[in-house]
């Protein structure tokens, strides 16, 4: 096979196993964990997907600050919106 | 990269055509991430805010056809990969053929949350007429009814993902678009799809984990 080709197929092994990791965390005695890992390996696989098959790691500078910009609007959204709900 | 790009105005050089491509793609991926972001916040506000009523909702959900569905996007993007590497080096059939994989495996995950949609029916989850199930009444009720706008809204999507598939195995298989002169067809056809599937992604977490 391709090298490329081996990459993507390794980017889906790598999916795959995290898949397996964030569903065994649910069942696992982790308790208040279980939200962090679920949500750190759903922003891995996001982060597989974009950085691979989305084609960001072939851009330059400005295209990649554009496919993620939208990040950080999102997490002054998130911050805020559970600031003033944690701090009521 | 400019052996697959067809120069077009107001461009004078490959590159920077190809740069305003994904840009305007990743621009736009970027909008549907925020609408798709603020029902998630919604989310974590409703688990900050009533975590028991939260997660009793999402025991309530099919986690395993949920499960499976992941790893069937999952696959599918692999196929859309495969289309995209197909595509830049010219492989007309091979490109459709992936696409094709991808297609079937976007009809297979319709069809699941079809099947994942009568069982919430029959367990009385929708917000229909019937038999209410008890888990609806108070704040559980509104984790499942977002629920239920966040995987419609997904759906529409993924069903205008297919036939951005669909449309785009055919025009590379009649040579309506040529590769791998036109490969950025497949790619930007490739990006939507795989936008779709990070947006299930955080889907899963966000609703079906959610078990407490």
């Amino acid at each position: 096979m391709a090298r490329p080709v081996i990459t993507l197929v390794g980017v889906w092994v790598a999916l795959m196993v995290l898949l397996a990791t964030t569903v065994g965390a649910t069942f696992s005695p982790f308790g208040a964990w279980k939200p962090v890992i679920n949500l750190a390996v759903a922003f891995a696989k996001a982060g597989l997907i974009f950085w691979v098959f989305m084609h960001v790691r072939e851009q330059r500078g400005l295209a990649r600050l554009v496919a993620v910009a939208f990040l950080a609007w999102l997490a002054i959204l998130l911050g805020l919106t559970q600031a003033d709900l944690l701090t009521r | 990269m400019s052996d697959y790009v067809t120069l077009r105005e107001p461009y004078a050089v490959s590159g920077q055509q190809r740069d305003a491509d994904f840009l305007g793609m990743y621009l736009f991926l970027g909008a549907e991430g925020m609408m798709f972001g603020a029902l998630f916040c919604l989310a974590f506000a409703y688990r900050t805010v009533h975590p028991q009523a939260s997660a009793l909702a999402a025991r309530h959900m099919q986690l395993w056809i949920a499960t499976a569905n992941t790893a069937i996007l999952l696959t599918s993007s692999l196929f859309v990969a495969l289309a995209v590497h197909a595509a830049r080096n010219g492989a007309r059939r091979v490109t459709a053929a992936m696409l094709g994989v991808a297609l079937a495996l976007g009809l297979a995950f319709l069809g699941l949350k079809g099947v994942e949609y009568g069982i919430d029916y029959r367990d009385g989850l929708m917000p229909v007429i019937g038999h209410p199930a008890a888990v609806r009444e108070g704040p559980a009720g509104l984790f499942i009814d977002l629920y239920f706008v966040v995987t419609a809204l997904h759906a529409l999507h993924l069903t205008i993902g297919l036939f951005l598939l669909a449309w785009t195995a055919a025009v590379v298989l009649a040579r309506r678009k040529r590769i791998p002169a036109q490969a950025v067809v497949v790619e930007m056809t490739g990006l939507y799809w795989h936008f779709v599937d990070v947006v299930w992604v955080f889907v899963f977490p966000i609703f079906y984990l959610a078990r407490g």
